[in-house]
């Protein structure tokens, strides 16, 4: 194996376990927030200051969430991923 | 409601002018395939994020959603978070090597390795399931829609949609589909802020003073999770479907071969992440605000189901002016979803059946864009006939069903296809087939069809939403049958496959 197919090797399993992480943490972030509708509907309930219940808190910190993890993936591509591959690219072109 | 109104009737027929021109414009530079399916592959980054967006932002959801804050309050927040979930799914797991592995449509990716011709049957299968339910919903929607908005007849309002969309997906293919997209999109979303601003303006811009008023006004419980969760197994069940679903509408998954590289893919879900959250979050603003300033008497008054809550509500802040400026943003939304749901049903009918399987890849440009406007021509008097056809009914969950498909049939096929080796010809037909059929049969046994239309008293299937099952199921079927008959070709083109998947297909490498 060439130094840059091992490079890409790596580079790869490095985004899919950045990709599997960022799933992973979505779907669990959303299921446990419908267990808690699903088991707790007084506590979501619970009133913090007038107008604004925990339900409704959460339900905003989920589509935050949403938001995070895909800034989180995007930052992390922009920022490495892309710059590894056209390294890779180059090395390649160059038949190193 | 239900007269013509002026304003209403000008925003109407100039936003049609305008779709007009636009597809005016998008046909001059239509030339090829590529223009026609992928808007020549030149979208940017923010053009494909609001595209994005406007595809995903029905009338369903903008009507849907503030119709059911109106009348049950934080429920309708649990349904706009099961939309907004699945967006990290895609540009984590699909966004980029559907790019790097495809030109017009999903099932490129799926049959990248395996033989062509029966993986491209079946999932354009599986495409075409879930444009029929998602078209159904929109068409039906729409005539209900406008005959309120206009009275308009209910036919004539279904024949409008079809006839306007059909000469603009017709001419204009996805350079004008994609225009009017970003168009409907900047308008349904200056329209969402512009109410909300004014709602928000009589409870001194602060949103916790106007879920407060609709607290003392109605209880406690709007604030709270009411009736909509009530069986954790459904609700989990509901949530799969949305969340997975996403990554496997057709419709969606085409708009990342109009963008120019895997970059600008990743870039545009990105925007359209952020305008698709803040466009729910101001729909919950919407919500209550039609609920404490027209009532929710006043509103199941017009229609039972609530659906008219945001243009009740325009009519109560704007007057007359501003609720024909919501309803003709409300018809431009549903005369964008149509479009791109048309054309992603063309390019399976052309690009999969007619072109890879019956001429085996082998058909002329000129041929193949010709086949494409034929199908999108059959494809608009289909959606007609079927918004006639089901007029009438209870289209609520038919979007969830158009969902549970493409997260039970496409999904798991995608994903197997992109990522283990192993995957066969025979275990990509297998997974489509079972999770298109069983997502079907369930959902037919289920007390949504068996209780609910046909007045049984006991269904055969406790659950309304089978994605909990057939999801996993289908990933388990496509392993089982691939381990059951390997298939050597395919395995090996997987080196290929990871290849291409990082830097695109070569042919655009040097691009």
């Amino acid at each position: 194996m060439s130094d840059s197919a091992a490079r890409l090797v790596t580079l790869s399993a490095a985004r899919w376990r950045l990709s599997i992480i960022l799933t992973a943490a979505m779907t669990l972030i959303y299921v446990a927030f419908i267990l808690l509708i699903a088991f707790n509907k007084q506590l979501l309930g619970t009133v913090l200051v007038p107008g604004l219940s925990l339900g409704i808190l959460l339900g905003v910190l989920v589509i935050v969430s949403a938001w995070a993890l895909i800034m989180i993936y995007v930052r992390w591509t922009n920022a490495n991923y892309d710059v590894a591959l056209a390294d890779i690219r180059r090395a390649h072109r160059e038949g190193r | 409601m239900g007269e013509p109104n002026l304003v209403a009737m000008s925003g109407f027929v100039i936003f049609i002018a305008l779709s007009l021109v636009i597809t005016w414009f998008a046909a001059r530079r239509t030339h090829s395939t590529k223009d026609f399916y992928a808007a020549g592959g030149s979208v940017t980054a923010l053009q494909n994020g609001l595209a994005l967006a406007g595809d995903y932002m029905s009338a369903a959801s903008f009507l849907g959603i503030a119709g059911l804050v109106a009348l049950s309050g934080f429920d309708g927040l649990i349904y706009s978070i099961g939309f907004l979930v699945g967006w990290p799914v895609v540009v984590c797991l699909i966004a980029e090597p559907l790019r790097h592995l495809g030109r017009f449509t999903f099932s490129d990716v799926v049959a990248f390795r395996l033989r062509q011709a029966p993986v491209r049957v079946a999932s354009a299968a599986g495409s075409l399931a879930v444009i029929a339910f998602y078209l159904i919903a929109q068409m039906v929607g729409a005539g209900n829609l406008i005959r309120l908005l206009f009275g308009l007849d209910y036919e004539v309002a279904v024949a409008i949609v079809g006839v306007v969309m059909l000469a603009y997906v017709l001419f204009g293919g996805m350079i004008a589909t994609t225009w009017v997209q970003i168009v409907k999109a900047v308008l349904l979303l200056s329209g969402a802020f512009m109410l909300a601003a004014m709602v928000l303006a009589r409870f001194s811009f602060n949103p916790l003073a106007l879920f407060a008023a609709a607290a003392e006004q109605y209880g406690p419980a709007v604030l709270a999770p009411g009736r909509l969760v009530s069986d954790p197994v459904d609700a989990i069940s509901l949530g799969l479907a949305l969340m997975f679903g996403t990554a496997g509408l057709p419709h969606i998954l085409m708009r990342f071969y109009t963008v120019p590289d895997g970059r600008t893919a990743r870039v545009s879900v990105a925007y359209a992440t952020a305008i698709i959250g803040i466009f729910y979050l101001l729909t919950f603003i919407l919500g209550f605000g039609a609920m404490v300033l027209v009532g929710q008497d006043a509103i199941r008054g017009v229609d039972a189901g609530g659906n008219m809550a945001a243009p009740l509500l325009a009519e109560v802040v704007g007057g007359q002016a501003f609720l024909g400026f919501i309803a003709a943003v409300a018809f431009a939304t549903i005369l964008a979803v149509v479009a791109g749901l048309t054309l992603a049903g063309a390019a399976a009918l052309s690009h999969d059946i007619y072109v890879n399987v019956f001429r085996h890849g082998h058909a002329t440009e000129k041929e193949q864009l010709l086949v494409a406007r034929y199908a999108t021509i059959v494809l608009a008097l289909i959606s007609i006939g079927l918004g006639i056809v089901f007029k009438g009914q209870n289209v609520a969950y038919m979007v969830g069903l158009a969902f549970a498909i493409a997260a039970s049939a496409n999904f798991p096929a995608l994903i197997l296809s992109m990522f283990w080796k192993p995957f066969t010809t025979r275990g990509a037909q297998a997974s489509i087939l079972f999770g298109t059929v069983a997502t079907l049969a369930l959902i037919y046994l289920s007390p949504t069809i068996q209780v609910d239309l046909l007045k049984h008293t006991t269904a055969y299937f406790p659950y309304r939403n089978p994605g909990l099952f057939t999801i996993p199921l289908s990933f388990i079927i496509g392993i089982i049958v691939s381990l059951a008959a390997p298939e050597p070709a395919a395995a090996a083109g997987f080196a290929k496959l990871e290849q291409q998947i990082h830097f695109g297909a070569p042919d655009e490498d040097a691009s």
